[in-house]
């Protein structure tokens, strides 16, 4: 009972409250969701639970605004820029920890270098760049601005997880006649699923949620991501239109979570790097 | 043909010289072994071998040809790598297959040599196994398999036992032996075992800075070592070193230390006249030094006994002769205890003689 009571307080009590610090702002969504707007503002009411649950909010939003296309926006943006930037980054990461080269190593700083510059900053040249490319507005100016801070970070993850597999596999399949690029279809990439799948979701979120960039190379409705579309849209001047706002961030938060539950164990593998023979 | 020659081989990484001017010419069918204590530079020449390293200066051949810039996969060779390197998301047949498939055999033909193999080294049962899921022991196996099954003319191993328990080692020695009678083919083997490199070589080369010291069969080796290095390195327990004046007194010469004196028979005198009245390194075999029931001056030295350490079949005993210490490995009857005196006769037929200064044998 002793062992009990000493693991109720070190272990089961900080990780309840650390659940309740965590969860309590999805509670506040979802709550919000379901009330109207009458309940919402009534001050009088407690606010920790619906009295008349409503689902007025999620038909606003989603016969009043274009929320599905934004969804869509966001998905075929996410795809795509998660695609790019593991194709790119598997590439130079094997690259940078493989065929040593003679800069091999201050290339690996250097993509990290692009790492540390702030988006805040970095969208003023990407802006220009954008309109002289003539992609402004369009979703490839997002696509193709995304890898700019997924690109490094994966290769980084990557290189790590390269590094972990010997290299005497490599060379007895050399021996054994192999060319470079099998090589790295058939032992690196198999071995590295783990590291891979953990670079993808990562890259998959960060797209999935980025707001700079798309605030400030999109303006039409038609073509704006869930995060601009909702901050825009159901913000109009200093009128907050809250129920349709957390339905809004509620269906969009959904398919993060969905692949984040599906590939939950092979993304811890990834992140602890482990090859175990 | 799969002779393999060395010719002036040097390998530099920056500056740091690993093998420097490297000779040798192993003939078709011999075992040869690399041997040498870790960064001689004995992996570094495999490799080389092999093609996964750049050579900065020499040449070498396999039969005729000459394969400084071959790539490894044109060498015809097959490596075996102290890890194994075994792809862990294959299957064993597909590990073994895999080579094989790389050079687009005919499907048929990967089976037949596949099974072939598997049932030289006994492991038709593991074919759907991952690595994983196999022991020590099998996986080297399965190394060795996916070496074999290509018929390469030379073969490659890297310290292959290294990874294995003791027991295991000695058992997969007699077998790669074995294997080497049986497949006939050229193989180049490197360790820093001296055992492994005495039971298993029909050659030797011993290794140290990137220098090849000596080259001999094991029997060469262990009977007249070239200098010190190659003395001490092979042979277990290592040999006994201790520094002593060679004085001349009428006809004889005798070896004097601060505590004892050694007569050399007069055989050993003419050779050696040149180094009379100056110091020289003396080295003795544990397995040379026997008990004697009393002490002779000249013939034996008197010591104390530190250490008993019986093995067995023998026992070594660590003995002090006044500020030497010595090992000796007398017969297992032999009634001993720490801090005794003990007599110790040396035969002086296997008393090794080396320069003070360059550590070279005397002959």
């Amino acid at each position: 009972m002793e062992r009990f009571g000493s693991k109720l307080i070190k272990f089961y009590t900080p990780l309840a409250l650390y659940l309740v610090f965590l969860l309590f702002p999805f509670y506040w969504m979802a709550n919000t969701v379901f009330k109207s707007d009458i309940e919402l503002y009534d001050l009088a009411l407690n606010p920790l639970y619906i009295h008349s649950p409503t689902f007025d909010n999620v038909a606003h939003l989603f016969t009043k605004t274009i929320f599905l296309r934004w969804m869509w926006n966001t998905f075929f943006v996410a795809i795509l820029a998660t695609i790019i930037s593991l194709a790119a980054s598997l590439l130079a990461a094997y690259a940078i920890q493989r065929l040593q080269f003679k800069t091999s190593g201050p290339t690996g700083v250097a993509i990290f270098l692009g790492y540390l510059v702030p988006q805040t900053i970095l969208f003023i040249p990407l802006a220009h760049i954008i309109f002289k490319l003539r992609l402004w507005d369009s979703l490839w100016s997002l696509i193709l601005t995304y890898p700019t801070f997924l690109i490094p970070f994966c290769t980084w993850l990557l290189m790590g997880y390269f590094k972990s597999i010997p290299k005497e596999m490599e060379e007895c399949a050399m021996i054994d006649g192999t060319t470079r690029i099998n090589i790295f279809r058939k032992i690196i990439l198999p071995l590295c699923l783990p590291g891979i799948l953990s670079a993808g979701i990562f890259c998959f979120t960060l797209s999935w949620n980025e707001f700079i960039y798309a605030l400030a190379f999109i303006s039409t409705t038609h073509s704006k991501t869930v995060p601009i579309g909702l901050v825009t849209e159901l913000v109009r001047g200093d009128v907050y239109h809250w129920g349709p706002l957390m339905a809004g961030a509620l269906c969009a938060s959904v398919p993060v979570a969905l692949v984040y539950s599906f590939f939950v164990e092979h993304y811890v593998a990834g992140m602890t790097g482990a090859l175990k023979e | 043909m799969s002779e393999v020659k060395l010719e002036n081989i040097s390998k530099h990484f920056n500056e740091v010289i690993a093998v420097d001017d490297f000779n040798l010419c192993i003939k078709d069918r011999e075992f040869v072994v690399l041997v040498g204590p870790s960064g001689c530079g004995k992996t570094t020449t495999l490799r080389m071998i092999a093609g996964l390293e750049t050579i900065t200066d020499g040449n070498i051949y396999i039969g005729e040809r000459l394969i400084n810039r071959l790539p490894a996969k044109d060498r015809n060779i097959a490596m075996v790598f102290q890890n194994y390197a075994l792809y862990p998301h294959m299957s064993v047949y597909q590990n073994m297959a895999f080579g094989l498939e790389q050079r687009k055999a005919p499907k048929e033909e990967i089976k037949t040599r596949v099974k072939e193999a598997a049932e030289i080294l006994g492991i038709q049962d593991l074919m759907g196994r991952r690595p994983k899921q196999l022991s020590g022991g099998q996986r080297q196996r399965v190394a060795v398999g996916r070496a074999i099954v290509r018929k390469p003319e030379v073969f490659l191993f890297d310290e292959p036992l290294s990874n294995l328990d003791a027991k295991l080692r000695v058992q997969t020695r007699v077998e790669l032996k074995k294997l080497h009678e049986r497949l006939a083919t050229t193989i180049v083997y490197v360790t820093h075992d001296q055992v492994e490199a005495m039971t298993m070589g029909d050659r030797i080369v011993v290794m140290k800075d990137g220098l090849i010291q000596q080259v001999g069969s094991p029997l060469e080796l262990y009977n007249t070592p070239v200098n010190t290095f190659v003395a001490g390195f092979i042979g277990s327990p290592a040999m006994n070193f201790f520094e002593a004046e060679l004085v001349r007194s009428g006809d004889l010469v005798n070896l004097q230390t601060q505590s004892f004196r050694i007569d050399l028979p007069p055989e050993k005198t003419a050779v050696i006249r040149e180094y009379s009245e100056k110091k020289v390194v003396v080295g003795i075999r544990p397995e040379d030094l026997r008990e004697a029931k009393e002490h002779v001056p000249g013939k034996t030295i008197q010591t104390t006994v530190e250490v008993v350490e019986p093995i067995g079949s023998e026992i070594y005993i660590n003995v002090i002769a006044g500020e030497y210490p010595l090992t000796a490995s007398v017969d297992r009857k032999t009634r001993v205890k720490p801090h005794q005196d003990f007599v110790l006769e040396p035969s002086l037929d296997y008393l090794h003689l080396f320069d003070t200064r360059n550590e070279n044998a005397l002959t």
